[in-house]
């Protein structure tokens, strides 16, 4: 298991096409992964899920905290990453 | 007569007039019958999933030819939540306890929407809709009904519904559509935002019952542009609005250009000319209609919504996303403006014989200290990075103004103390809405950086008028030469203590006003967006000259009615 604290420094937050493109990215790989929002100190949910992505109200500068559990863990969790650390590719 | 007329939220500007369309979406009613095995339940579910994921393709493909692929992105969104795991594995729990697949399908839509509709964020509470959309869509395969009832409309037509989701919305057949008119929605709703990108007329949030007054195949007209409804107009109103649909079509291609350039006199003189906003989702409206800052930002909303005070948090994150929308232009919080008129429900009032003489605004907010701090600290902790400026309603006194600034001071120490970050130089202005102020501004310059004119209340105190009494509202006259008077007195007071004067009250918007104000002087003027386009196009009309020429001989006459008069003249030489 791989787990990762991240502060999401894009606009929206985790809400339309980030959280689009967050969960597709998730669904990429076969781990487990789940994320909760540590701001709002909320439960944690599928992070493969966009309706429950959505539930957790990530807007700009929450943290967030991302589980990986399964044989490509790393690079899920590597992905994930870096995909919120370069702003979901926004300018 | 007045039952025939109705005004609801004008969300896309232009005017139709034609014959209404009801539509109303086909009842789906849950059969009850016995359910097939888990696996049976599941397939059916899976079928319909797919006719769902076929037709969303259909409206992406649609709507990205039709408007632009931003637009279109909602069907993708969609297509995201249909092969939610989530909704899935619910669906499947309520599969398993004997359910149908139409039950679970139902339950499972309204549980996870119900979960969205209850987040504070209204972006994020939004998505509660999408997720009934395509509930409703994948139930209506799973019932085996056709797309959409709206594929009956045949001829061009103004179409009344209780609200209009994205599914509704795109797929009306512009070439039909005249406009559109809904009991629900915002103007941040899909379906008023798509019909902007469209440029067709829409009006939102009519209210409950709409459907019960007008029927389908009524003649009425409708103009996007104030909001309003007009049933079975005469022959007269209809050529009025034919009129106005001609000239406004004209026009708003010169308005649109003027809109989109920064305000400037014919001189080559900068004026700012900026937004009156009462909720975050304004500040969108009023980019959109050019406004190059807010002069007025109101925070009641924030007091009177709820039923406890609105905490730090909430407030630091609505402002901060209102001077997000903004960017690097200028805003002005006003703070806590509240009285006796209007009481939050959290707050004891007393009994007052006079509201507005009252206990109200700043008044309050020097007697409720913690309740004044928690609105400055949230202000100043938005602001970084922004233009934001404080601005205290309804002073009247050196004194007050000093206890007020002493306060923020000493929440500014307080956030340096928790290490907080914040914006350290936010100008601290006030309101000039009394004649006190008005009178003082030479005095009060001294503890304030900016000024700006509210005059609606400063009309009511001057002319010691209640607007909302009709036997005496008559006297509500924001031309009056006594309100004039002080208008430019306390232009020429600011001024001269080299502060910045501007106007956020609604004289500010009107056109037979602004010429006089530009020769006043007057730095900047704030208003309804809608009247931006409008104000800018008049600007830039005047040289600083000429609109100095209105201003002197305006100031001639003893009476409103002359000075009305003479504007008229004015701007029908313009």
């Amino acid at each position: 298991m791989a787990e990762a604290k991240i502060q999401v420094k894009n606009k929206v937050g985790l809400h339309a096409r980030p959280a689009a493109l967050f969960v597709q990215t998730a669904a990429k790989f076969a781990s487990m992964i789940k994320v909760k929002n540590l701001t709002s100190n909320g439960n944690f949910v599928d992070a493969k899920s966009i309706i429950m992505v959505l539930t957790l109200g990530v807007m700009k500068d929450h943290e967030v905290l991302i589980q990986t559990d399964g044989a490509d863990a790393d690079s899920a969790l590597e992905a994930l990453k870096s995909l919120i650390e370069g702003n979901f590719g926004e300018s | 007569m007045s039952e025939k007329n109705f005004r609801g939220i004008p969300a896309s500007d232009g005017i139709a007039i034609g014959s209404t369309f009801c539509y109303i979406p086909t009842e789906l009613t849950i059969p009850v019958c016995a359910s097939g095995s888990v696996d049976e339940e599941m397939a059916r579910v899976a079928e319909a999933r797919e006719h769902a994921r076929v037709e969303l393709q259909g409206l992406y493909d649609a709507v990205e030819k039709k408007v632009g692929k931003e637009e279109a992105s909602i069907f993708e969104a969609h297509q995201e939540m249909l092969n939610d795991p989530a909704l899935e594995g619910k669906i499947r729990e309520f599969v398993e306890i004997g359910q149908t697949a139409e039950q679970a399908l139902f339950m499972a839509t309204e549980e996870l929407a119900n979960l969205l509709a209850g987040m504070e964020d209204e972006l994020f509470a939004a998505r509660a809709q999408d997720v009934k959309d395509v509930g409703r869509r994948v139930l209506r395969n799973l019932l085996g009904f056709p797309d959409t009832a709206l594929s009956a409309v045949t001829e061009p037509s103004i179409i009344i519904a209780e609200d209009l989701t994205p599914s509704d919305t795109a797929s009306l057949d512009p070439k039909l559509t005249l406009g559109f008119i809904t009991a629900q929605g915002g103007l941040t709703s899909h379906s008023a935002i798509l019909a902007r990108t469209l440029g067709l007329p829409a009006i939102v949030g009519m209210g409950d019952g709409l459907l019960e007054k007008v029927s389908s195949g009524t003649f009425i007209v409708m103009d996007g542009h104030t909001g309003e409804m007009l049933l079975e107009p005469d022959d007269e109103t209809v050529a009025y609005y034919k009129q106005i649909k001609a000239q406004r079509g004209s026009r708003l291609q010169i308005l649109k250009a003027a809109a989109e350039k920064d305000a400037l006199t014919a001189n080559g003189r900068r004026v700012e000319v900026a937004a009156n906003v009462g909720e975050a989702s304004s500040a969108r409206d009023a980019m959109e209609h050019g406004a190059e800052g807010i002069g007025l930002l109101r925070t009641e909303f924030l007091y009177l919504e709820d039923t406890q005070p609105p905490s730090e948090e909430k407030q630091y994150r609505i402002y901060r996303e209102i001077f997000d929308v903004m960017g690097t232009r200028p805003v002005i919080v006003r703070t806590l403006d509240i009285g006796g008129d209007k009481p939050p429900s959290y707050m004891p009032f007393p009994d007052e014989m006079n509201p507005f003489l009252g206990w109200r605004a700043i008044r309050i907010s020097l007697d409720e200290p913690e309740l004044f701090k928690t609105q400055l600290r949230a202000i100043l902790r938005a602001a970084i990075g922004h233009q934001a400026r404080i601005m205290f309603p309804m002073v009247s006194d050196l004194d007050e103004l000093r206890r007020a600034r002493e306060i923020v001071e000493t929440v500014k120490r307080d956030l340096a103390l928790d290490s907080v970050e914040f914006a350290a130089n936010v100008p601290v202005g006030i309101m000039v809405e009394t004649p006190a102020a008005a009178v003082l501004v030479d005095v009060l310059a001294e503890a304030s950086d900016f000024f700006s004119l509210g005059t609606n209340d400063l009309t009511q105190y001057t002319m010691a008028v209640d607007r909302g009494n009709a036997k005496v509202s008559g006297l509500f006259q924001p031309l009056h030469p006594a309100v004039l008077r002080l208008i430019r007195q306390t232009i020429d007071a600011g001024h001269a203590k080299g502060k910045w004067v501007g106007m956020c009250g609604e004289l500010a918007g009107m056109t037979k006003a602004i010429p006089i104000l530009l020769g006043f002087g007057l730095d900047e003027f704030s208003m309804n967006p809608r009247a931006i386009p409008e104000a800018k196009n008049l600007i830039g009309k005047l040289t600083d000259d000429r609109a100095r020429e209105i201003a002197g001989q305006a100031m001639s006459f003893g009476t409103t009615a002359e000075i009305e008069t003479y504007m008229k003249g004015v701007l029908a030489s313009l």
